[in-house]
């Protein structure tokens, strides 16, 4: 299945908002209202959105734009340049590799980990969870039972242990082992805890002191997260330099416009997306896709 | 990251500055730097449109009087409005006539209902209740184990078996009569408002359930989609309230304000930390601040009062200075303070207060044991602390779960904090002396009751004992005496 299908809900929600511009043949001043309304409906955020509408707008001017059509094409490129083309594979190369999930609670972490690693072991690479999330009553269980779907070990420690040290065993053991790759579940945690994020940093560092590397730190946001998505990036990339954003949850009515402004803002592309509960509802970023998904069959014929 | 309102403003009020009432397009102005607070705020677009309509209504025209300025009243219009549509009460929740009294909790995944339903069956046990916890989520993995762990650690029964919700509440319900419990907190699978099956058989759980309140779990860091997410399960489960959960970011929560104006949905709850007993009764003015920034409520009130509450300002001013501030004073300014938001995130907006902190270790989990220190004090110890002995204190640190020395160090500084304010009045008074002598009079006039002559002005500053020796707020005797004293009129 597509991105575009899977993106359906998100896609109409998205649409239903732009109908106002769509049924205008000309340009007039509701198209540049609806086209903000939309935009900001979406949880682009107001910067973003005033800068899309006035590089649009500027554009429609200097390239003798008349039509709604021309307009739309326009908009998505200019949402596809805030993307840019950024290299969005994950990347390996460690002896094993560690990939470290974070992000406040309850974006997905460990449903992500779930996915990943069941993506990543069809893919034929050997993958071990670390249960880093030791906060959350039962994380850890819900981590194993993903593990079993997909027969994967799960290194684990008790309740309330320090996430760090399950992380460097979980390591050692993927050493041991000769497995490629540790999948790192970590508690969530509000952005603003400067000791929860402390805890991160360590926990990001602990994790190379033996064998490994932490080849991608993915920072994991909810679709129908808010204008605070930027303090989210903003301050998990202080604190484990983030190199990719999961965007959850897109499979609802949410939109995810803050990922937009976040890779706008912050530079950090977004990697991954979330579209289902299922073990394969986890699919590579496509911006192509992503943008057009969002507007395909909208555009009158 | 975010601008205050009124920094916002800053730029319009030297343009419109010396008018006498503020025209159409100043207006406009204004408003054009209220939709942006707005909408960074997560609050929803179609909101803030009926905001700014009915903030422009008031606005235009508006004789511009007394010393707030065109912006301060702008923003005190906004703020009134933020307050109409929040309502200014705590919601009341009443027990059921035939117990249990049954709460059903439902919001999308991750919103934090396990987490929720946990909290609030401490709430209600701490409240003398019996809860029982219903686990009726049964999709994601783990979270029946989840429920179960943190039932263990309040001592709150569970019940949930692997069948399907609606079975599980079914035998839950008849359970938690069997066992006499007179609370039952029912957690459920989280869901996208738009899967129909599922919010099919949210509500056939509701039907079964025939909760007396059901609450929408709902994420502080909600943006856009917050109101129709709220309107998918008012239309099936008919909404009561909201628990507004991550509140302890810096989320603005402005969802919370657009659920509460198109759904009708007052918040009854705030989750404020990851521990169970960062649970609260949500006071639904805090909010209004937290939208707009911090520093414009302290500075429109500080500016309001300066105006309008002058004469209560300095009431409240006299009896701190004659010494007669008792400790009852004393936490009716922590709770008011309380009230504007997490103490920690008051440092730092407060401006000049992070410096005067230093670096004490100020969380509201020492303002909440202060309280209970208070709380455990009888009205004549509060009124006069000095009679606090040792077998007093002994009862005091039992009642509140402190230390004998917290309460030593809460007295005693205390004790410092109204000598200085004493001091202070004497020299207010060489300075001041005709007005010195009028209040002297008021305060100590007839009115005198245990708690002393008047209401002390609730909105004011105040310093902190048991925070840091130097801890102390702007607006109070020590941060800025001549704010009360030498203020000239309006």
């Amino acid at each position: 299945m597509g991105l575009r299908s899977r993106l359906g809900r998100a896609r109409d929600a998205w649409s239903t908002h732009l109908a106002p511009v769509w049924n205008g043949s000309s340009i007039d001043d509701s198209t540049w209202e609806g086209l903000t309304d939309a935009l900001l409906l979406a949880d682009v955020g107001v910067v973003t959105t005033d800068a899309l509408v006035d590089g649009v707008r500027d554009r429609v001017g200097r390239e003798g734009v008349v039509d709604v059509d021309g307009l739309l094409r326009l908009l998505k490129a200019e949402i596809l340049a805030r993307l840019g083309e950024t290299d969005r594979n994950l990347a390996l190369g460690g002896e094993p590799s560690v990939w470290l999930l974070v992000g406040v609670n309850g974006v997905g972490k460990t449903t992500t980990i779930g996915k990943l690693g069941h993506r990543e072991s069809m893919a034929g690479r050997r993958v071990l969870f670390a249960a880093g999330d030791t906060f959350r009553a039962a994380a850890a269980d819900q981590l194993s039972l993903w593990a079993d779907r997909s027969g994967l070990t799960v290194v684990r420690g008790a309740e309330g242990a320090d996430p760090s040290s399950v992380v460097f065993d979980a390591v050692a053991h993927a050493a041991s082992r000769g497995a490629d790759l540790v999948l790192a579940d970590t508690a969530g945690r509000v952005h603003t805890k400067a000791n929860l994020m402390d805890e991160l940093s360590k926990v990001r560092r602990v994790a190379e002191k033996g064998a490994g590397t932490v080849t991608e730190t993915l920072l994991v946001i909810d679709a129908t997260t808010g204008q605070n998505g930027l303090a989210q990036a903003r301050q998990f990339a202080e604190a484990v330099d983030v190199t990719g954003i999961v965007l959850t949850k897109l499979d609802g009515s949410a939109r995810g416009g803050i990922v937009v402004a976040v890779q706008d803002d912050l530079g950090i592309p977004v990697k991954l997306v979330g579209v289902g509960e299922g073990v394969d509802d986890l699919v590579s970023f496509d911006p192509e896709e992503f943008v057009d998904a969002l507007f395909a069959s909208d555009v009158p014929a | 990251m975010f601008e205050s309102l009124t920094n916002r403003f800053e730029g319009i009020l030297r343009r419109v500055r010396g008018k006498g009432r503020l025209g159409s397009d100043d207006v406009d102005e204004f408003l054009r730097e209220v939709r942006v607070a707005f909408l960074e705020a997560d609050v929803h677009l179609e909101v803030v449109r009926t905001l700014q309509d009915r903030i422009r209504e008031r606005a235009v025209g508006a004789e511009l009087v007394g010393a707030l300025n065109p912006g301060q009243q702008v923003v005190k219009i906004v703020l009134e409005e933020l307050t109409e549509v929040l309502g200014g009460e705590a919601v009341h929740l009443p027990y059921a006539s035939k117990p249990p009294t049954v709460v059903l909790l439902a919001g999308l995944q991750g919103a934090g209902k396990t987490t929720t339903a946990a909290k609030l069956a401490r709430w209600y046990k701490a409240r003398g209740r019996n809860p029982m916890l219903i686990g009726a989520d049964l999709r994601r993995p783990a979270a029946v184990e989840q429920l179960r762990t943190l039932g263990d650690r309040i001592g709150v029964p569970v019940f949930s078996e692997p069948s399907d919700p609606v079975a599980v509440v079914r035998a839950g319900l008849a359970e938690a009569v069997r066992l006499g419990r007179d609370v039952v907190v029912c957690d459920t699978a989280g869901r996208l408002a738009i899967d129909d099956d599922l919010m099919a058989e949210v509500a056939e759980v509701s039907g079964v359930l025939e909760p007396h309140h059901t609450f929408l779990v709902i994420d502080a860091m909600t943006g856009q989609d917050a109101v129709s997410t709220a309107e998918a399960f008012h239309a099936r489960l008919s909404l009561d309230a909201l628990v507004l959960t991550k509140l302890d970011g810096d989320a603005r929560g402005g969802a919370a304000l657009s659920v509460k104006e198109v759904v009708g949905c007052p918040v009854a709850f705030a989750s404020t930390g990851e521990g169970l007993e960062d649970f609260e009764t949500f006071h639904p003015d805090r909010l209004a601040g937290r939208i707009l920034g911090m520093g414009d409520v302290e500075t429109l009130i500080e500016k309001a009062e300066e105006t309008f509450e002058n004469e209560q300002a300095e009431e409240a001013a006299a009896r701190m200075l004659e010494g007669t501030f008792t400790l009852d004073d004393f936490l009716d300014q922590l709770r008011a303070l309380r009230q504007m938001g997490p103490i920690s995130s008051l440092v730092g907006m407060v401006p000049g207060m992070a410096q005067q902190m230093g670096n004490a270790d100020v969380d509201d989990g020492r303002i909440d044991r202060i309280e209970g220190i208070i709380n455990s004090m009888t009205p004549a110890e509060r009124f006069d602390p000095d009679i606090v002995d040792g077998s007093r204190r002994a009862r005091i640190a039992r009642g509140s779960g402190t230390q004998a020395g917290e309460i030593n160090q809460l007295v005693k500084q205390f004790r410092e904090m109204r000598k200085m304010m004493k001091q202070m009045g004497g020299r207010g008074m060489t300075k001041k002396k005709g007005r010195k002598g009028r209040k002297g009079r008021k305060g100590g006039g007839g009115r005198t009751t245990a708690r002393g002559p008047v209401p002390v002005d609730r909105k004011k500053g105040l310093s902190l004992p048991g925070l840091g020796d130097q801890a102390s707020l702007p607006g109070f005797p020590g941060g800025g005496l001549d704010l009360l004293g030498d203020r000239p009129k309006g």
